[in-house]
């Protein structure tokens, strides 16, 4: 095909004249769902975990137990005011409209040690998303300690420029010593409440030492910590060799005015003279030779030995935060009602020169849904991730790892009354994307969460085995309270003798405090034995159509609700006594003892079996 | 049931108490079973009962007695378990029950047993099978029968047909029968409880137990019992108690020779073995209901080779049973070890009636005689 060759350079010129480089903030307006902001519904959630995360990051900066408040309030029809307060260390006013304004600014991008926020552009985001949807300013307090005066600063983005425009700055009495509060509003709805309490629930489960409030219109919410102990803050580590990139690389040497000798021994950590002469020879560089003149060419050979040489991997400890087992296992018992909880934390370890470590948890029964699918809770540096769990390396993890073994059913992932937590820690957690939802997945990463979740599993059918041996124990014991008394009763009447008492042979057969409750010629009979050696102290709860008046002993407290009477009984009975209760009645309903250990206690309704 | 709650049957009870001798017995023996534990419940002990271990583990072949018996080995059962507690309370539910049909005067089936247990609501049973080993266990305790319990069994019992004189006490009376003249065609019924028979007189030289009912018809049909003065009893496959005790008295009270007549094949085998030695099951009755002395006639592999008998080749199953066979202390015989090896090579099994195609009459007139002849017994 030909066309006039000046049609053409007519074309170039008008696709010249089109081609600009976009701003940082233009790209992110059309790239929402990079960020988490595709929807409204997700925009209040992720807007709430950036503002959290800022928050509890700040506070750990400053070792201070972090009080965080968040309030959610319906203004107009779609429009919510968000307002996210915490006691960290403030913000100086100079950098507020930065921090706030621009998006990809922030302390710890080029930080490595393990925090919340990585870029920077989590809730400079929110505050494009609010000016996008409302047009209405963010509003900033910030106050850096009790001699400093707070500032309020009415802030946008210039979404050209990716430059903070302050539409009103002042001086403010504000009755906190020191923190930060940010009030945004967008357009939105409260779709995911149930998902958002989520996120702050899990929150709040690996952020022992957090407390969190909320007020989601008029309900109020607390999230009590459990711990009174800051955790101490993550030290940044210089890079390792072997997790470096060429551009980092590039921007390090530009900057650096040493030789490359030193350059290396003094920007990595892990590197001495004798590896960074090993490394120049490999790159054919002299190590005497300026770092900032290496040429292109010679700077991806030196990123190539760099890789190739082996060095120690990179001291862990520092710059990681595990959460701990103690408080891991103490923060889910806070917000969950299981019946067994048990949490591992793996040593650290390393993957392409970042050190990352895993800690995980498994909890069983109690109030968890007793089918379906259990319940993942997914972290990557105490931050919960809500969504695509199905992408995550986390989820395939779980999947991976043959539950069937540990007693526990599956069907892809484990079913029952499960609960499985997974922590990833690292200066730099891989994830598959910008969003932040799920972890990518990285064999090193991959191989230490299958161990821990299989070291979990041998507790967790430990416990499982154990508790149905003490299931059949408990069944049989009740089983033989049961028949012998019958066994009496028959073999008295073949006998042709009285009935004989059977208290001895069911003491030798319990040594157990032993609770029964029987229906007879009108009359329901209460009696409690005690074999054991101790005294107990319980309380007997007889829930049934009978009002127990008459009794031959009153309870302590009658109740009724719908025609059904609660009667309870506290007593204490010494070694080998015996309480008895009789009143008028048909039985029925349930009996239930309470106060005391459940393997200590044997309950037998003998009408019901 | 709860004590109390049946004053008036407990007082109709205690006015009556079986008047035969053997009720009075069993009655006894059976209350004394409830005594011991009411004595230990009122000792405060957890009640127990020991009884020897009914497996196959603990029968061992008793050389004095040449019969199969429980071995030393004795398990307790305790009600300190569930299970264990729920056994004696069933057993005491039975006893319960059999003390009252004793006293009554009444019997009843194994099966309307397990039906009556319905009412018994925890101590119900879940199977026939389950009653039917727990009467077995009170047979063992008590060293009765079960039909001193006044038990009897489903199956009918099996027939006989021959000189023999005997009397029956029937709830109509005493009646005297002669099993030819008195009886018909099919022979003579053997009623559940042999106790209940007083064997006469006889006129015979011999028994033949036959397993098959057409071999069986076949001989009385040939007048063999006649010709040869043989009594014949039909064994109806795995024989019935009431047929092994009926053949262990007319062996032992009349001294007659038993003789087993069955297919050739290793499950006809383990017939004869229950005839003469005895069964797992009710190996403490042994020594009531086997005949160590009873011989076996056939189908012996060596027929099948020498008559050319139809036959059939072995199945896996049994090639497997002759092989246990071999090891088998009742078969440690050299006459045994020689058959089954001589069966496994041939590799065949024949049916009794498989002489039927040398003519119906050939069993009777060749066969018979000349095995009778070779084991002396004519």
């Amino acid at each position: 095909m030909h066309y006039p060759r000046c049609a053409v350079t007519t074309l170039a010129e008008d696709l010249a004249r089109q081609q600009r480089s976009i701003s940082v903030a233009e790209f992110f307006e059309k790239n929402k769902h990079l960020l988490g902001f595709d929807s409204p519904t997700r925009g209040i959630i992720t807007t709430i975990k950036e503002a959290v995360d800022n928050a509890l990051d700040a506070c750990e900066e400053a070792t201070v137990l972090p009080d965080v408040f968040v309030l959610i309030k319906k203004m107009e029809s779609d429009v919510f005011r968000i307002v996210v307060e915490d006691n960290g260390p403030g913000i100086v006013p100079e950098q507020v409209p930065f921090v706030f304004g621009k998006l990809l600014y922030g302390s710890r991008f080029h930080q490595i040690r393990q925090s919340r926020g990585q870029q920077g552009i989590g809730i400079s985001a929110a505050v494009l998303y609010a000016q996008l949807t409302t047009g209405i300013p963010t509003i900033v307090i910030s106050r850096t300690g009790p001699d400093q005066k707070a500032y309020r600063f009415l802030l946008q983005i210039n979404i050209k420029t990716n430059e903070p425009e302050v539409l009103e700055k002042e001086e403010i009495a504000w009755d906190r010593t020191h923190g930060t509060r940010v009030q945004i509003e967008f357009k939105s709805t409260m779709a995911a409440k149930k998902r958002l309490l989520e996120y702050l629930k899990y929150t709040s489960v690996v952020n022992p030492h957090a407390r969190i409030r909320v007020e989601l219109d008029d309900e109020t919410y607390l999230f009590e910590r459990v711990s009174d102990e800051a955790i101490a803050c993550p030290q940044a580590i210089k890079p390792h060799p072997h997790g470096i990139e060429i551009g980092q690389l590039m921007r390090m040497l530009a900057a650096s005015e040493e030789s490359c000798g030193d350059f290396l021994v003094e920007n990595f950590t892990r590197v001495g003279k004798k590896t960074a002469d090993e490394m120049c020879r490999k790159a054919e560089i002299s190590p005497g030779s300026p770092a900032s003149s290496l040429t292109p060419v010679q700077q991806k050979r030196l990123l190539q030995a760099m890789q190739e040489v082996k060095v120690p991997a990179p001291p862990t400890l520092a710059c990681l935060s595990p959460i701990g087992e103690d408080l891991i296992a103490k923060g889910l018992e806070k917000e969950f009602q299981m019946d067994f909880v048990k949490a591992r934390t793996r040593a650290s370890s390393v993957y392409s020169g970042h050190p990352f470590l895993v800690e995980a948890a498994i909890g069983y029964g109690g109030k968890l849904p007793p089918d379906g699918n259990a319940q993942i809770l997914r972290f990557a540096n105490r931050v919960p991730l809500l969504y695509q769990q199905g992408a995550c390396a986390i989820t395939g993890c779980i999947a991976g790892v043959s539950w069937k073994a540990y007693n526990v059913s599956q069907s892809t992932l484990p079913t029952g009354p499960l609960l499985i937590l997974i922590h990833v820690a690292s200066t730099n957690v891989p994830f598959t994307s910008e969003s932040k939802d799920a972890v990518a997945a990285i064999p090193e990463i991959e191989r230490e969460i299958t161990l821990v979740l299989q070291e979990l599993g041998r507790e967790l059918k430990t416990y499982l085995s154990r508790r149905d041996k003490n299931r059949l124990q408990e069944d049989r014991a009740r089983a033989v309270c049961a028949i012998i008394p019958e066994l009496a009763a028959k073999v008295a009447e073949i006998v042709d003798l009285p009935v004989p008492d059977i208290a001895p042979i069911e003491g030798k057969i319990m040594r157990k405090v032993v609770v029964k409750r029987y229906t007879r010629e009108g009359k329901v009979i209460l009696e409690g034995r005690n074999y054991t050696s101790h005294p107990a102290e319980f309380s007997v709860y007889d829930i049934s159509p009978d009002n127990g008046q008459g009794a031959s002993m009153e309870p302590a407290i009658v109740t009724e609700l719908d025609g059904e009477f609660t009667k309870m009984w506290k007593l204490t009975l010494p070694p080998g006594d015996v309480w008895t209760a009789e009143y008028t009645g048909t039985g029925g309903g349930t009996l239930e003892v309470r106060g005391i250990p459940p393997e200590q206690v044997v309950v037998v309704d003998i009408d019901s079996q | 049931m709860k004590s109390g709650e049946f004053p008036l049957s407990r007082l109709w009870w205690w006015t009556l108490t079986p008047s035969n001798e053997m009720d009075k017995k069993t009655h006894q023996r059976l209350v004394s079973i409830a005594m011991k534990w009411y004595e230990q419940i009122r000792e405060g002990a957890i009640p127990s009962i020991s009884m020897p271990t009914r497996t196959k583990q603990n029968i061992a072949f008793d050389d004095e007695s040449e019969v199969w018996k429980y071995g030393d080995k004795e398990s307790v059962r305790s009600a300190a378990t569930a299970k264990s507690a729920l056994h004696l309370l069933k057993m005491s539910y039975v006893i319960w029950f059999l003390k009252a049909q004793l006293i009554e005067k009444r019997s009843s089936t194994l099966r309307e047993l397990y039906y009556i247990s319905e009412g018994w609501k925890r101590a119900k049973f879940s199977a026939q099978d389950e009653s039917n080993f727990l009467i077995e266990d009170l047979e063992i305790l008590t060293d009765l029968q079960r039909e001193a319990f006044h038990l009897r069994p489903e199956e009918d019992g099996a027939t006989i047909f021959g000189p023999l004189r005997i009397r029956e006490m029937t709830r109509r009376g005493d009646r005297a029968i002669h099993c030819q003249d008195d009886v018909g065609e099919a022979g003579y019924q053997i009623p559940s409880n042999v106790e209940n028979i007083e064997l006469l007189e006889h006129d015979a030289d011999f028994v033949i137990a036959i397993e098959t009912g057409g071999m069986y018809a076949r001989l009385i049909e040939n007048g063999f019992d006649q010709d040869h003065r043989a009594i014949l009893v039909h064994l109806k496959g795995q024989p019935a108690r009431s047929t092994r005790r009926m053949l262990h008295r007319i062996n032992e009270e009349f001294g007659l020779p038993v003789l087993v007549f069955t297919d050739g094949d290793p499950w006809s085998y383990r017939i004869y073995a229950s005839v003469a030695y005895g069964a797992i099951k009710s190996a403490h009755m042994s020594e009531l209901l086997a005949t160590p002395r009873a011989q076996f006639i056939g189908v012996q592999p060596t027929d099948i080779r020498d008559y050319n008998l139809p036959s059939d080749t072995l199945t896996e199953k049994d090639v497997a049973a002759l092989q246990s066979e071999l090891s088998d202390p009742r078969f440690a015989s050299d006459y045994w070890k020689s058959q089954i090896d001589l069966q496994l090579k041939l590799n065949l099994k024949s049916e009794q009636q498989a002489f039927a195609a040398r003519g119906l009459d050939f069993v009777t007139q060749e066969y018979l005689p000349r095995r009778l002849t070779e084991m002396g017994i004519l």
